[in-house]
């Protein structure tokens, strides 16, 4: 009786202990996501990292609590090689079945609001619709640093070669400049097909459809030199079709427009074409037909393919 | 029910090559619905190996950031072509020769409802198959747009032919779309109408629920993929402009026709692998499946879910805020029903006299790398997360964790445990346990190491790829090249057990259920009486008598 007693008392520490365990393995994981991504070069960045961050701690003590129980099963709970009986008939259990019900639920709609207020803080396309109806939302006040309301940098994007152009000192590039903790205004257009805008290290993604102009926002917060991803299958060469994103000061921001507005417009090097001329040249070329690249893109300031990025 | 005296009062209408001992039954147009069944699984498997040869080559291509393997057409061909057949040569065929085989055996019947319409549906699939095979070798090769085959990418055809990779790969979509349609009419009536007496809703096996509830999703989402897909195919030959934006159409508008069907396809795929690890674990653990009624209707709940989720697909496409966030709500509820199997199958496992046998290695293994998929896909369905990782390898990684970790592993557990039925014939536990360590590695070294690449801001669909990524493709392509080994055992396995394995007797596995009193392999037409149900399946460790003429149940 008292023995019993004990040995289920010792249980339930047994499974406490164990489920501190799993939430100090998950909040641990959890920490580490941040070391997953690239570095947070954007405002939107710092946002999606946290939520990510959250996700992956109530993920991980989700995945070892499921699979820690599944494993414990398959070790300490085998059947004797000889025993043919069948284990207890249980057939359920309506407390235990509400339970792993409305908890998940809760969580659920937990993830799902936090979700809902990074996005509406990011507003990357701008407000995203009830709050432009009169309707209260928690969060009002938008994040931007600093709104300086520009001419939006347009964003031209082909089959297969980046082009970014400077409305108001009339600049074409390869490379996208922008000055740093600034709200960035672009505006994404396609002359061919579906291709996405993607800097991994801004957390931001904007497919881009042709036959429309798509307004597109965020604040970059960290000088540097970063990746511009093709996201959308855009055909034969889309693997190729990247180029930078420089995030510099505002006075070398200013700087290089004035430097690049000076030069006269020569063509870039631009990989797809250089490969389809070479493949075309080569007798030997495996390849299959395929949608001719657009010459390189002529522009006042020609980036490198060589140059590095972060 | 009718199909009782009916059929069983004629002798077998097979010309002689279908006798039901004869191997060349399963090369005519038999309407025995076991033959069909075999028919779609081994079919179903000579394509997944032809599919997986392609993701090899793909991965032998990605072990180096540069573009040196193939040709950048090619590698666009191969991953279109590895996913088009993956999805219509494999899973689909694959589930509905499962879904043929066994429905009617656990339901009580002699066949399907409308045996020749099954025997159609099944002579589809090598048609389109041939179709999708056939444009390797036509000029221009084959499709290149994806499997989603977005316009304006699937629309721009640079050979000028009218016979394409791209039309052609259409008209193979429509032809499956026909098939599965055909299979889901028949499927559907089937369950509704000719289960055995006594045999109501609830005492029906969970996989004939999930069954019902996949083939219900066929019969609202296949429309819509198929008028797509139609309208695709003017764009392409005869110059409407459906989606073409040069003509003033909406590429997007395509993009709703496609994931409509597309993402509750992926249910198709999932809710009948749902019902195989409900059959498997209350087995191997001895015990009745935990809350089996929850676990029943939740696969119904899953199928109205599935049908209001599809944006999830476009949350970074020409799509508003207001709509990602309507869908990012409804999605994440999908989780709910999941889960709620996820806990019942754990808790049906807890406490029960459990053999590792190699069906029940493979459900639990299958059941871990669910559990994984099922978390990144929550953390998908958030939307400014998704935005991050959409299109990337993030995304790969999850399906590829769903559809092999939980889909193809789910697959083997259903086979190897059917196998005796099927056959008559004991598979060796060796080989098979071989295999499943093989594919369990395999699938983890292959698939993992995508999701971190993914967060790095590696594009899906890439040919070359920037340096900083080697390290986890090299990882990846090797784990592909284990799966492709892993294969070499069960084939082994299979083909050396049914020539010459050894006797399986009608139930080796001492499992309750309709298609285990029958002998092994079933005869023609399954069962003589028609037995009358009187219990709950997976009555485990209770003594009640699963049919009413207990002579039968021994």
């Amino acid at each position: 009786m008292f023995y019993q007693r004990w040995f289920k008392q010792r249980w339930i520490l047994v499974v406490i202990g164990l489920a501190i365990a799993d939430t100090v393995l998950s909040i641990w994981i959890g920490q580490q996501s941040y070391r997953w991504v690239p570095p947070q070069a954007s405002a939107e960045s710092i946002l999606v990292d946290d939520l990510f961050c959250l996700m992956t701690t109530v993920g991980s003590l989700i995945f070892f609590g499921v699979v820690g129980t599944l494993v414990y099963s398959m070790i300490f709970q085998r059947s004797p090689k000889y025993d043919t009986s069948d284990g207890p008939p249980i057939e359920g259990n309506l407390k235990l079945e509400v339970i792993w019900t409305v908890i998940p639920s809760i969580v659920i709609v937990g993830i799902a609001f936090a979700s809902y207020q990074t996005y509406d803080r990011m507003e990357i396309l701008g407000d995203i619709g009830p709050k432009s109806l009169g309707m209260a939302t928690a969060n009002a006040a938008p994040m931007t640093a600093e709104v300086v309301k520009t001419d939006p940098i347009e964003v031209r994007a082909r089959q297969w070669a980046w082009e970014f152009y400077y409305p108001e000192q009339a600049v074409s590039s390869t490379e996208l400049h922008l000055p740093v903790n600034q709200r960035a205004n672009l505006k994404l257009t396609s002359e061919d097909v579906l291709h996405g805008f993607f800097v991994p290290a801004f957390r931001i993604k904007q497919d881009i459809i042709p036959g429309r102009e798509i307004d597109f926002e965020f604040t970059p917060i960290r000088e540097g030199r970063y990746r511009v991803r093709d996201s959308d299958y855009s055909g034969t060469y889309f693997a190729a079709n990247q180029s930078t994103v420089v995030v510099e000061s505002a006075a070398a921001y200013q700087d290089w427009l004035a430097m690049a507005a000076a030069q006269s417009p020569t063509p870039a090097q631009n990989r797809a074409y250089r490969e389809f001329q070479r493949s075309r040249e080569n007798p030997n070329s495996q390849g299959w037909a395929t949608v001719e690249p657009a010459a390189p893109p002529v522009v006042n300031y020609a980036s490198s393919d060589e140059e590095s990025y972060e | 029910m009718s199909n009782a005296s009916l059929e069983a009062l004629q002798p077998s209408l097979q010309p002689q090559p279908g006798a039901p001992d004869n191997w060349k039954r399963f090369f005519t147009f038999s309407t025995d619905h076991k033959v069909i069944g075999i028919q779609y699984i081994v079919t179903a498997f000579v394509f997944f190996l032809f599919a997986g040869l392609l993701a090899m080559v793909m991965r032998g291509e990605l072990l180096t950031p540069e573009a040196d393997l193939v040709d950048r057409t090619v590698y666009n061909g191969l991953f279109t072509m590895h996913g088009t057949l993956m999805l219509f040569m494999w899973t689909f065929p694959m589930l509905n020769g499962l879904a043929n085989y066994l429905v009617p055996l656990m339901i009580g019947a002699r066949d399907m409802a409308f045996p020749r319409l099954n025997a159609a549906a099944f002579w589809l699939v090598p048609v389109f198959g041939v179709i999708l095979t056939a444009s390797f070798f036509i000029p221009g090769g084959p499709s290149q747009s994806g499997w989603w085959a977005y316009p304006p990418v699937s629309l721009q055809n640079p050979t000028g032919n009218l016979i394409n990779g791209q039309s052609m790969w259409i008209l193979a979509v429509a032809l499956s779309g026909i098939s599965s349609i055909m299979g889901a009419v028949n499927i559907v009536t089937t369950i509704f109408r000719m289960r055995a007496p006594g045999m109501g809703w609830f005492k029906m096996p969970v996989f004939c629920w999930t069954v019902l509830a996949a083939q219900l999703i066929q019969l609202f989402g296949l429309p819509a993929l198929t008028a797509g897909a139609v309208m695709l195919l003017f764009d392409l030959t005869v110059g409407t402009s459906f989606f073409n934006p040069e003509l003033g159409g909406d590429p997007v508008l395509y993009q709703h026709f496609f994931w409509f069907y597309s993402h509750p396809a992926v249910y198709v795929i999932i809710l009948p692998i749902f019902g195989v690890f409900s059959e498997i674990f209350p087995v191997y653990s001895r015990k009745p499946l935990f809350g089996y009624p929850v676990v029943a209707v939740s696969s119904l709940v899953i199928t109205g879910l599935s049908g209001i989720v599809w944006v999830h697909h476009m949350f970074a496409s020409g799509t508003p805020g207001w709509m990602r966030m309507l869908f990012m709500f409804s999605t994440m509820t999908i989780s709910v029903p999941t889960g709620i199997k996820v806990f019942a199958w754990v808790a049906t496992v807890w406490g029960g006299k459990i053999r590792l046998n190699t069906p029940m290695l493979f459900a639990l293994g299958g059941l871990i790398m669910w559990v994984f998929a099922g978390i990144t896909g929550i953390m998908l369905a958030s939307a400014p997360f998704d935005i991050h990782v959409n299109n990337t390898y993030f995304v790969v990684g999850h399906f590829h964790y769903v559809i092999y970790g939980a889909v193809v592993m789910g697959f083997y557990a259903a086979i190897y445990h059917w196998f005796p039925k099927m056959t008559g014939r004991m598979y060796y536990e060796g080989l098979g346990k071989l295999h499943f360590v093989l594919t369990f590695i395999g699938a983890n070294l292959n698939f993992f190491p995508m999701h971190p690449a993914g967060l790095m801001g590696m594009p899906r669909r890439v040919a070359s790829y920037d340096p900083e990524f080697a390290f986890w493709n090299v990882l990846a392509s090797l784990g592909g090249f284990l799966l492709g080994v892993s294969t070499l055992p069960f084939l082994l396995n299979m083909l050396s057990s049914w020539a010459r394995g050894p006797e399986a007797g009608d139930n080796p596995w001492r499992a309750i259920g309709l298609e285990w009193m029958v002998s092994s392999p079933p005869p023609h037409e399954n069962f003589d009486e028609i037995p009358v149900v009187v219990s709950r399946p997976y009555g485990y460790g209770s003594d009640e008598p699963l049919v009413a003429n207990a002579s039968e149940k021994e």
